[in-house]
């Protein structure tokens, strides 16, 4: 169940991604239109961080390519923010929350220079637009998990980029907060904005995502998200694997999901 | 004694004046770059270069047959670098991790390093005394030229920190995430790993090039006990460094055939113990204090709620306990008791009446709550995670002095005020 999309805004063509020659990515081939809020969901270890990491250029794919307005990633950086998975940094690192936001405002041509008022003033919105407001001057090693991935999404609203691309951003945030930044991420792509997020939890998931890209090392679905909704993309993406397959399954026998317009 | 320590910082010596200008500025630099060391989690890096310059050196010496200090630090630097593309290397094209890697290379460049040093001393040439210096270091007898050249090095070093602060911070923190924004990051490691080779060519001359990685990475780790923030550490990083270097080359200067080196870590490896044992914040001290302070707590609230459930089961018509049976009905030392007990009649919460303990009117209230928090675990734990009620007392007991007042009134709400705990005993409220 692979659409292609017209005029896509992400194009990865044919896309080949290894570690010391074991591939992790195996000829992924999809596009993303604008606008969309996208799940990429699949099994821990399937490729999904990789996916990103490729898409931003942090890693050399072995074969193929992605574009990206259709350009290259080097060309358009800053129209495209990338929220990390959270255990990628050492959190123990000397500085407050506002401190990393700050630095999603990076800009090229000021790298020495002091951050302006209106830096900051940016930075405080995106910190409140996550609820975190209130933590901006706490050190980043006493907050907790979910408030530490927090402080990572709003480094990447503090770019105020076109595309998002984020890791887990759900990932140990809790279920009220994570229904704020749904809603904040919804009214994101309303206004236009393309946001891809890293998803491992497949039942929310198909409340959650206009479009879904499901990925075990090869590529299993990239369509809406009421399409991917099969038992054949679920058995091919989690093999048998899954302990909550079954309830995924009847889930799905019911068909009475609500799916968002 | 005391008239050396006169003579030396009155500064009427102007050779005295430059080896302190001198030490004070390769302290600093050093323990600046030090600090990114840490904070990118490459501090053994540190201890690769540092063995390593030693063979350029003395190529260098062979080749050019002098002591200048350009030749000798070109030598050095070039090797250090070439140790660091080794490590590299080794790591990204093979499955040997860091250390190892580190390991090896540090190894054989030390070891070459030696050999030719062995060599040289017993060819008789006649320059090469001194060369033994960069073994243990040695500041105090150093030539005026020589530490003009350090000094500026140093003050060179200091200057690219400040420079590329910001791209230094945000490599250290988040490398993807640099990349992501478009940052030459490539270009900035280079200049992360060339300040880090300079910083121990410049730095070597001080301690020599055994103790070397102490003196880049020992004050950062000091100075992040002392501070949260960065460019606190940065400078709490260089005044240590700077003091200890004061020391260790007036140490040198009193007794001239003391070498610099050891004296200086010896300092820092006592400022730094002090960090680390008596910072306000992480201290190991503190931490103690506070385990203690915790431990005391739970005992104390523990009594008190003994205290409350001897008194509910007889109905609350007995209120005063004595002591063997107040350990009948909980498993404690009896030292352990009498001392808690003590602690709690000083703060007013038990009185004791000829051999008996009773709790005071706010001793009751913090008695009930333990245990009114102690049996609403217990109801959550069976309701919402499904739990045996036998299997939710052990966590009761510690959840029962870890939950606050905005916990404790959620728990409430939740559970709709119930009136029974899974083993049928009821839910004391306070206003009941
Ligand atoms: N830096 C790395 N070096 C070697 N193997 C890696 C590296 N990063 C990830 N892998 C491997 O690649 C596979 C995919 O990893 P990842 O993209 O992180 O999966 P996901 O994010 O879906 O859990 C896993 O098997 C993982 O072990
Ligand atoms: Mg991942």
């Amino acid at each position: 169940m692979i659409k292609q999309v017209p005029n896509p805004l992400i194009e990865v063509h044919d896309l080949t991604v290894s570690y010391h020659t074991k591939p992790v990515l195996w000829n992924i081939d999809f596009s993303i239109s604008k606008g969309q809020l996208v799940g990429i969901i699949g099994p821990n270890g399937a490729g999904k961080s990789t996916l990103l990491k490729s898409i931003m250029g942090l890693i050399e794919p072995q074969s193929g390519y992605v574009k990206i307005f259709d350009k290259n990633i080097d060309e358009i950086r800053d129209r495209v923010s990338y929220v990390p998975q959270r255990e990628s940094v050492d959190w123990d690192f000397p500085a407050s929350a506002l401190d990393v936001v700050l630095m999603g405002r990076y800009s090229r041509k000021s790298w020495f220079k002091r951050y302006t008022k209106l830096d900051r003033e940016i930075a405080f919105e995106s910190l409140d637009k996550v609820n975190m407001k209130a933590f901006a001057n706490r050190q980043i090693s006493q907050l907790s998990g979910g408030q530490q991935q927090r402080v990572f999404l709003a480094r990447a609203l503090a770019q105020q980029t076109e595309l998002y691309l984020m890791d887990e951003p759900f990932a140990g945030v809790d279920a009220s907060t994570e229904e704020s930044i749904l809603q904040l991420l919804i009214k994101m792509t309303k206004e236009g904005k393309t946001i891809l997020v890293v998803h491992h939890d497949l039942q929310t998931a198909f409340k959650y995502f206009d479009w879904m890209v499901m990925l075990n090392t090869s590529l299993i679905a990239s369509c809406p998200s009421a399409d991917a909704m099969t038992e054949e993309v679920i058995q091919n993406t989690y093999g048998g694997k899954l302990p909550l397959l079954s309830t995924i399954s009847n889930l799905i026998k019911q068909k009475n999901l609500p799916i968002r317009e | 004694m005391l008239e050396t320590l006169k003579e030396f910082f009155s500064f009427t010596d102007a050779n005295v004046t430059f080896v302190m200008i001198g030490s004070i500025l390769i302290g600093a630099s050093s323990a600046v770059v030090g600090c990114f060391s840490v904070l990118r989690k490459r501090a053994l890096i540190g201890d690769v270069i540092s063995h390593s310059v030693l063979p350029g050196i003395c190529i260098a010496f062979l080749l050019f047959n002098s002591k200048n200090p350009f030749v000798l630090l070109g030598g050095a630097f070039l090797s250090g670098w070439l140790s660091i593309i080794w490590v590299d290397y080794i790591e990204r094209n093979s499955n040997i991790k860091s250390d190892a890697a580190i390991g090896i290379v540090l190894s054989v460049f030390f070891g070459a390093g030696i050999l030719i040093l062995t060599v040289i001393q017993h060819s008789g040439n006649a320059a090469q005394s001194g060369l033994d210096h960069f073994i243990f270091g040695n500041i105090a007898s150093m030539l005026r030229q020589d530490l003009y050249v350090l000094s500026g090095m140093s003050l060179f070093l200091l200057i690219i920190i400040l420079l590329f602060y910001k791209p230094f911070v945000y490599i250290s923190f988040d490398r993807n995430y640099a990349v992501s924004l478009g940052m030459p990051v490539r270009f900035y490691d280079f200049m992360l790993s060339s300040i880090t080779v300079l910083a121990v060519t410049v730095g070597i001359q001080a301690v020599g090039v055994v103790l070397m990685s102490a003196l880049l990475i020992t004050p950062a780790v000091a100075a992040r006990f002392l501070t949260s923030k960065l460019n606190y550490m940065l400078l709490i990083a260089a005044l240590i460094s700077s003091v200890c270097c004061i020391i260790g080359t007036f140490i040198s200067y009193t007794a001239p055939s003391m070498p610099t080196g050891p004296w200086i870590i010896v300092v820092l490896m006592l400022l730094s113990m002090l960090a680390v044992f008596f910072s306000p914040s992480r201290g190991i001290l503190i931490n103690k204090w506070r385990q203690q302070k915790n431990y005391r707590k739970i005992l104390e609230e523990n009594v008190l709620k003994l205290l409350f459930q001897l008194c509910e089961k007889t109905g609350f018509k007995e209120q005063e306990w004595n002591i063997s049976q107040m350990l009948d009905k909980r498993n404690m030392g009896e030292q352990q008791l009498k001392q808690t007990l003590r602690r709690l009649e000083k703060k007013g919460l038990v009185e004791k009446k000829s051999a008996e303990w009773t709790a005071t009117v706010n001793g009751v209230i913090i008695g009930k709550r333990m245990v009114r928090l102690h049996r609403l675990w217990e109801v959550y734990l069976t309701q919402y995670l499904k739990l045996p009620s036998d299997h939710v007392h052990e966590t009761a007991e510690a959840m029962e002095h870890i939950l606050n007042p905005e916990l404790e009134a959620q728990l409430e709400t939740i559970l709709n005020k119930p009136e029974f705990d899974p083993h049928n005993s009821k839910i004391p409220y306070q206003d009941e």
